[in-house]
Parts: structure tokens; sequence; C-alpha cells
């Protein structure tokens, strides 16, 4: 049994340790808010945070999130990720919406070590993350809307 | 519209078996075949092919329950375009609803209700029709359960309707003080007949129509709560990779399953006809049994060329006369005699649409029925596929239809080939248990259905006056259409539309013009991608024009704007973004400008895109400033937003997409193989749009076929030489700093 921590509540596993933690997440777990997109850390679809930091979930092994503290787009309620929830709804970026769960992780990261990201640090930090809609404009935009209100409200 | 379009669900269901107290008011509309007929003839040229028309077809688009809560049931898929907040908005204008309290559901796939009306008898979303084929039906829809609410309420109050109004869900006798929500009134309004007549708003009376509402499907995209087919669980389900040949054509000669079968969570191993499919408790587990499965393929049928040899074909090809597309004048007479003449080769690549979501589809089979879940665009072609692979009848065939993480076109399978794929393997398991097919990013950049590989050959020739007096344009490549079930409506005389659209509805004015095509054939499947024909035709074109003013020393804005004369919607959009993006003043050094202008599903766009040269031959693309003609701007910032992304889709295949076979291999299979673009190479965007009274057309795909020849004609600007490939295998180095 593999033990790990996912927005608070632990989850005891019955799977190999060399499942990715995005398939348990998604099929072992029922969070399905993070996605399959590349199976190989190219696209960003499936970013969640291990202990805050942003990892791409599709080729981390189960095994190696234990111990640590997982967050997904479902439990993820931080100051900076409820800024950028916000200013995603606020701008209306989504369109299809399949790879904004990991925009948002992304996003919400990125503010979280920067409250004041340029756009070069923006591109820099999102760069990972396809968005085949490209609603990268407004995902721009967004962030920096979601960094004024962070520090409208420090 | 007459009376008898209109039917009251609600009380048809209470004349048959009553309803209880309560229950709420759905409401149908009957389009009686002549207005069908004038709906699917649409606004322009390009969609005014009345393919079949079924007669009377009862569509339910409304229903309000006790609660106040309107639901508007939306016939087209969701994916990103905006259909689940733009044709509510139809509905709630005319129903006077507040947009607070209007959800969205998916229509069930039944056409006989929720048919395309552009389609005839055909439920489906492409071709930007979805608001365009809605505009009318919805907005009744909307009018006819207002105004039956209205009675309701004049009813129970005792005084006249015409002294009710209906403001954002509140329905109010003024004199009175009497008001009431719309959940008071539908148990009574269900049991009312159909008015005779309903009047929609004029403009004037707007107040959602030409407004940015937000997005409905917002919120739950931004908090992982959206169920797309991926998220599917059922119990007792198991998840299916499939190993497929790995050349088109190829099929499976023997397979050894034990080692796969040793795999934990691996349930059984099957072949289907287009391969070997896995299946287990889960992805991973699928994964790794098809990992250790071993597959002898029959490639004896398999196709074993490359892309380089069929585009030498197509050049070959290109020599000779095709079928003839479109015929003004005397091209060859006055291309001899021409003062100048000019002539350009141009190449394009297979493109693979690379949705995010990789195809998958859900499947639960048995003996009487069939239910699907899926992202499915092509309701009714996918029933009648998966009846026939089942020996069903279609109705029986029960499609619940998803979000989608994309498509820009690849949901659309005129042969259902991977919801085939998924009943495939339930069918080869008996209908045990249901079925999630899932293929990776591999299984999908790999499959085919790609955007055709084209070649095209322009030549034209110029006056002593530097007029265009001949325009020769000659395509060569595979028909997306021939062999589907759309061929008897979009393949006339040899001809599919499809292939020269936008280059045989050229519109210049040009004397002499010969459009012809070559449609040779291969097994790489092809299929359309996001605005189809334009993708290829908007950009031989518009840079080739500029190549031609270049050569007649004119302006390329000017040199347009004299032959469009007779398009003032093009010369509208054009003028618009030249304006916008201070066409003609002078920029920076190393810095250009380049303008294109195209109409793809009756609208029209044009895009001046600025780039920034950079080191060693590479570039920028900073800023593209756009102009859209869509007619009635139905929500500014959905269209705004469709503009955006087109030009970010038509962007990346534009630096870097190509789908390339070496000996029938897909060379790409990842997003490393088959780069697409990143948030570091998009440009700044701005968007404006012509105000217009015309009746609305799509802005799904429109977007996307402008942007390449407007930075390729920047990049002439900069550099002095043409572009004549795509992708324009020059470096991009991403966005400047701001």
């Amino acid at each position: 049994m593999i033990s790990i921590s996912v927005n608070g509540s632990v989850h005891e596993l019955d799977v190999e340790p060399d499942m990715p933690l995005l398939w348990a997440l998604r099929d072992v777990i029922g969070l399905t808010g993070t996605k399959f997109g590349c199976g190989k850390s190219l696209c960003g679809a499936c970013t969640v945070h291990l202990d805050g930091r942003p990892v791409r979930s599709c080729i981390l092994p189960v095994a190696a999130a234990t111990g640590k503290r997982i967050t997904t787009i479902e439990g993820i309620d931080s100051p900076a990720a409820k800024a950028v929830r916000e200013a995603w709804l606020a701008l209306d970026v989504v369109q299809c919406g399949y790879c904004q769960s990991g925009q948002i992780m992304a996003a919400a990261a990125l503010l979280t070590a920067d409250r004041d990201p340029s756009d070069a640090d923006i591109d820099a930090a999102m760069a990972g993350n396809i968005c085949r809609c490209a609603t990268y404009v407004r995902i721009r935009k967004a962030i920096k809307q979601a960094a004024r209100s962070l520090a409208g409200g420090a | 519209m007459a009376g008898s379009n209109i039917v009251n669900e609600s009380r048809r269901r209470f004349l048959k078996h009553g309803i209880g107290a309560g229950a709420g008011l759905t409401l149908g509309v009957y389009l009686p075949v002549a207005t069908a007929q004038r709906a699917a003839a649409g606004p322009g040229k390009a969609g005014g092919e009345v393919i079949a028309s079924s007669d009377f077809s009862p569509n339910a688009f409304v229903r309000i329950a006790g609660d106040g809560s309107v639901t508007v049931i939306v016939k087209h898929i969701e994916f990103g375009q905006g259909t689940y907040t733009g044709l509510p908005t139809l509905v709630a204008e005319e129903l006077d609803a507040a947009w607070e309290q209007v959800r969205v559901e998916a229509a069930p796939a039944d056409a006989s209700r929720y048919n395309n009306l552009f389609w005839g008898s055909s439920q489906g979303t492409g071709g930007s029709t979805a608001l365009a084929n809605s505009y009318q039906q919805l907005r009744q829809a909307g009018a006819t359960a207002r105004q039956m609410l209205v009675a309701a309420a004049a009813q129970a109050w005792g005084i006249p309707a015409a002294q009710i109004t209906v403001r954002q869900g509140v329905i109010e006798h003024a004199d009175s003080k009497r008001r009431g929500g719309f959940g008071e009134f539908a148990a009574l309004a269900a049991t009312l007949p159909v008015p005779e007549d309903v009047e929609l708003k004029t403009p004037d009376r707007f107040v959602y129509i030409g407004k940015p509402l937000p997005r409905k499907d917002s919120p739950e995209k931004t908090d992982g709560s959206a169920i797309y087919t991926q998220d599917i669980k059922l119990p007792g389900m198991l998840t299916a990779l499939v190993a497929h040949p790995p050349r088109f054509g190829a099929s499976v000669r023997s397979f050894d399953a034990a080692r796969a079968k040793a795999i934990r969570g691996v349930a059984d191993v099957v072949a289907i006809p287009s391969g070997v499919a896995v299946l287990a408790q889960d992805f991973w587990s699928a994964k790794k049994g098809r990992d250790a499965l071993t597959v002898e393929w029959d490639e004896g049928e398999a196709f074993k060329r490359g892309t380089d040899e069929i585009m030498a074909q197509y050049r070959e090809l290109a020599r000779r006369p095709g079928t003839v597309a479109r015929h003004d004048g005397d091209a060859n007479s006055a291309l001899a005699s021409a003062h100048t003449s000019l002539a350009a080769d141009y190449e394009f690549p297979y493109l693979a649409h690379a949705a995010m979501e990789p195809m998958n589809c859900v499947v639960k089979v048995n003996a009487e029925s069939c239910e699907i879940w899926n992202g499915a665009q092509l309701q009714t072609g996918d029933q009648y596929a998966v009846a026939t692979l089942l020996g069903l009848p279609p109705e029986q065939v029960k499609i619940n239809t998803l979000f989608a993480g994309g498509s820009f076109g690849r949901r659309a399978n005129p042969q259902s080939d991977y919801v085939v794929e998924a009943v495939s393997v339930a069918q080869a398991i008996d209908g045990r248990v249901p079925v999630k097919l899932v293929w990776t990013r591999e299984d999908d950049t790999r499959a085919g259905y790609y955007r055709p590989m084209y070649f095209h050959r322009l030549q034209a020739g110029l006056d002593n006056q530097g007029k265009l007096v001949a325009w020769q344009h000659r395509i060569v490549g595979q028909s997306i259409i021939a062999g589907t079930p759309f061929e008897s409506a979009l393949v006339k005389d040899g001809i599919d539309a499809t292939s020269v659209e936008g280059a045989s509805n050229l519109p210049y004015a040009i004397p002499n013009v010969a459009v012809d095509l070559h449609s040779p054939t291969n097994p790489v499947p092809v299929q359309w991608w996001r605005s189809v024909g334009s993708t290829h035709t908007a950009f031989s074109i518009e840079t080739f024009i500029d190549q031609l003013a270049a050569a007649a020393d004119r302006d390329p804005v000017e040199f347009r704007r004299e032959m469009l004369s007779e398009h003032p919607r093009h010369l509208g959009v054009m003028n618009l973004a030249a304006d916008k993006a201070g066409w003609g003043k002078p920029m920076t050094p190393g810095r250009a400008r380049g303008i294109a202008v195209h109409e793809s599903f009756n609208s029209f766009v044009a895009q001046v895109a600025e780039i920034t040269r950079g080191d060693g031959g590479s570039f920028t693309v900073d800023r593209i400033i756009c102009a859209v003609d869509c007619g009635v701007a139905v929500n500014p910032d959905v269209i705004r937003a469709q503009m955006e992304g087109g030009i970010g889709y038509g962007l990346s295949a534009a630096l870097a997409g190509t789908i390339t076979l070496k000996d029938g291999i897909v060379e790409q299979g990842n997003f490393d193989s088959y780069p697409v673009l990143r948030i570091n190479q998009m440009p700044a965007v701005e968007v404006h749009i012509v105000e217009s009274d015309a009746p609305p057309t799509g802005v799904g795909e429109p977007g996307t076929p402008v942007v390449a020849p407007a930075v390729a004609n920047a990049l002439a600007a900069a550099t002095g030489s043409r572009y004549y490939r795509l992708p324009l295998e020059i470096g991009s180095s991403g966005r400047p700093p701001a």
C-alpha cells in the first residue's frame, strides 16, 4: 500500500509504485480535475502542487509523492489561487477548458513565488503549459490582474 | 411565424399523461419546411446549399422549472467556441430572463428535434454554423415561452396580458404592483395553448445581444469540476488502449498477449478491426499491458511511401490541367499576352489537430442498445456508424454529448473512427462491461485524419498599368469528402468544395480567372481542420497578391482595395484593420507589417501582422490587429476570444506544424516532435468588430486562416524574401520583451 496526502486527506492506495501520480489521482482516487494531455511532461495539463511547488503529475511516480503535501485543482485555496480563479472568471479566460486546471495551478504557483511578475516572467513560468485554444492573451492579462488584486489585498 | 410552428411539449404530455402540479413548461419549436429551407440557405453563398430538408421537426429548447430556473437545451457541442453561452443568450434575450437563472443542458442525439438547420436532417456542429443556424430558432423559442408565461400571469391575475411587463426574470403588473417569477407561472403556462404568433424583438430592444455576457462554462472550467469524456467512470468500466498498426493500411496478422496479461490490472486483450485492444482496471495498467504486447502486422496492403514522394507526385500532377472549379474569361490567353507575368508554387504539409484532450470515448453496449459518452461533434453520423456496426436502429444509440477538450474538426470524423473503435472493443468483450477507449498523445498524432497536404501553382498577369488581368490557380491534394457520407452534398462535378473554398470564390475583380483541381488518392486518412480549405487557399492567394502588388509597385492595401469594390465586407474589414494598425506609417528599423484579408464561413476577417527581425534570420510576431465582420455580434467578448484563439491556432501551424511520413511511418508523436504554439510565442492581439445588422455568421474558424499570410507578408516586407511553404521554417524566437 502506498500512502499519499491529497488536499489534506490521506489515501492508502493499492497500486504499483511506478503508477504516475496523475493516474492515481484520476483513476484510483477519482479526482478528475487534473488532466492527461501528453504523458511526457510536455504540456502541463497535469500540473499539481507538491509541497506548494508545481510538478507534472504525469511523470511523477506515485511512490515519489509519499510524505509530500499534494494539492490539486479541487483543493487549492491559497490567496494566490483565489485571486487567479477570480481573474480567470472576470476575463473569461477559458475556452475548451481542458488545459485550464494546469494553467491555474501554474499561475497560482507563479504568483505565490513572485507577486509582481513581468511579461517575461509570465512567459517563462507558463511556457510549459500548452493551450491549443490559445487563450494565452487572456492568461497573461489574468495573471496581471490577479497580481494587482493580491497587491491590493496585502 | 405561423402558429403551427410551435408546440407546447409539456401540454402535449399533459394531455396525454397528465402532469402533477409544479411541473414546468417545456416548449418545442417547429420550423415549417419553407422557413427551414430559408434558414438552411443561410446568409451568403457558401452556406447556401440546401441539403435535403426534413419535414416539420420539433425541437425542444427551453424548460422552465417551478424553482424559476430556465434550462436551455443546446443542440451543439461546447468545445471552447462558446455555444453554451451564445445559444442561451438568444433564448434569454427573447424570454427576458435574468442571465443568472439560465442553465445549460446538452441536447440528446436526436436529429428529428436537434438538427443543424443548415445541414438538413443531421445533427452536428461544424463549419462555424452553431450560432448562425440557431439565431431565429432559439429566439423564437424564447419569445414563445415569454408570451405563454405572460398569458399565465394575466390569467392568474385577471388582467389583460398587454399590461404585463417582463424584465430580468420578473413578470410585473405595474398598476396593481403585482410581480412574480417565472417559476410561479411555469405550471400554469404549461397547460396553455401555444400563441398563434410571436413577435421577436427589434435590435433596439436587445438587452443581451451585443453585450459581453459572461460565459456559462467558466466556473466549472476553473475549479476542475467540468466533466469531459476522459473523466467518465462507470461501474465495472475498463480502460482500453489499442495497439494500432505502424503504417496506414496494415492489419493484425497475429499477436501474443501472454506478457500483457501478466501485467497487474490487465483484464483482457482482444483483436478488433483497427488493432489489438488491451483492457485494464485503469489507464496505467492498460498502458503497461500494451507496452508488453507483441503484435505481428500484415503489411501487404500498407502504405510505405513518404511525404517527400507524395509532394513530388503532386508537383508533377500540377503540370497538367485539373478539373475546372471556376472559369471566367480566358486566363490562358490573358496570361500569354500579359505585360508582366508571375508564377509561384506553394507547399502545405499534413497537419494533426492535436486537441488537448486526445481522442477517447466511453461506451456501454448490450443486445438492444448502446450508450455513448463522448465529446460528440457529429451526433447523427456517430449514431448511424455505431448502429450499422451493432445492427441496431440508430435511435437505440444514445449519445451523451460532453464538453470536449478541443477538436478543431477532429471529433467530426465522417467515419466516426474513434467512436467505432471504442464500440468495437466493447463488442469484442460481448458488452460485458462498459469500456473507456483512451488514446495517448502519440496515438492521437499518428492516427491520421490530417489536414491534407496540398500543392498550389499560381500564375498571374499584369497589364502595362499594373492591373491584374489574369489569374490561374491550380490546387493538388486529397479530397476530404470523397468516400464519406458528405460526398453527395459537397462534391459536385468532381470538385470537392472543401479543396477549393477560398480559391474558387476569389473576391478580387480580375477579368480572367481559372481555378482547377487535382484530387489524387492515397491511404493516409484526411479530414477537415479548423477553417478547412481556407487553411491553404488564404495563404497562397494572399501572399501571391502581395507579390503581385510589389511587381506592380503598388501598396498592398491599395492594390487590394481597387479590386474589392464589389465586396464591401472584405473592404470594410481590410480598411478597419489597416486603419487601426496605422498602415503606411513608418516603423522602426527591423520591424515590418503585413496584411491579409479572407472570407470563410460567411465571415470576413482581415489581419495586420507586426513582426520584428531577430538574430540569425529569426523573428518575433509582436502583434496582430484583427478586424472581423460576422454580422450581428451576439457576444463581442466571445468573438474576440475566438479571433485570439483562431490566430494562435493558425500561427501555431504557420510556425511549426508539420506531419511527415518516411517509408509510411509518421515521424511525429508528442509535443516534442509536433511542437505547438506556447505562450512565449503568442503575439498581442487586438480585435475590432465591424458593426453590422446582417444575420450572425460563425467565428470559430474564420480567424485562423488569415494570420499565416499576414505574417508571411510582413516577413517579406522585412526581408525582401517571399515564403512559399508552410510551416515558415524560419525560427520564431518568441515574443520580444514588452
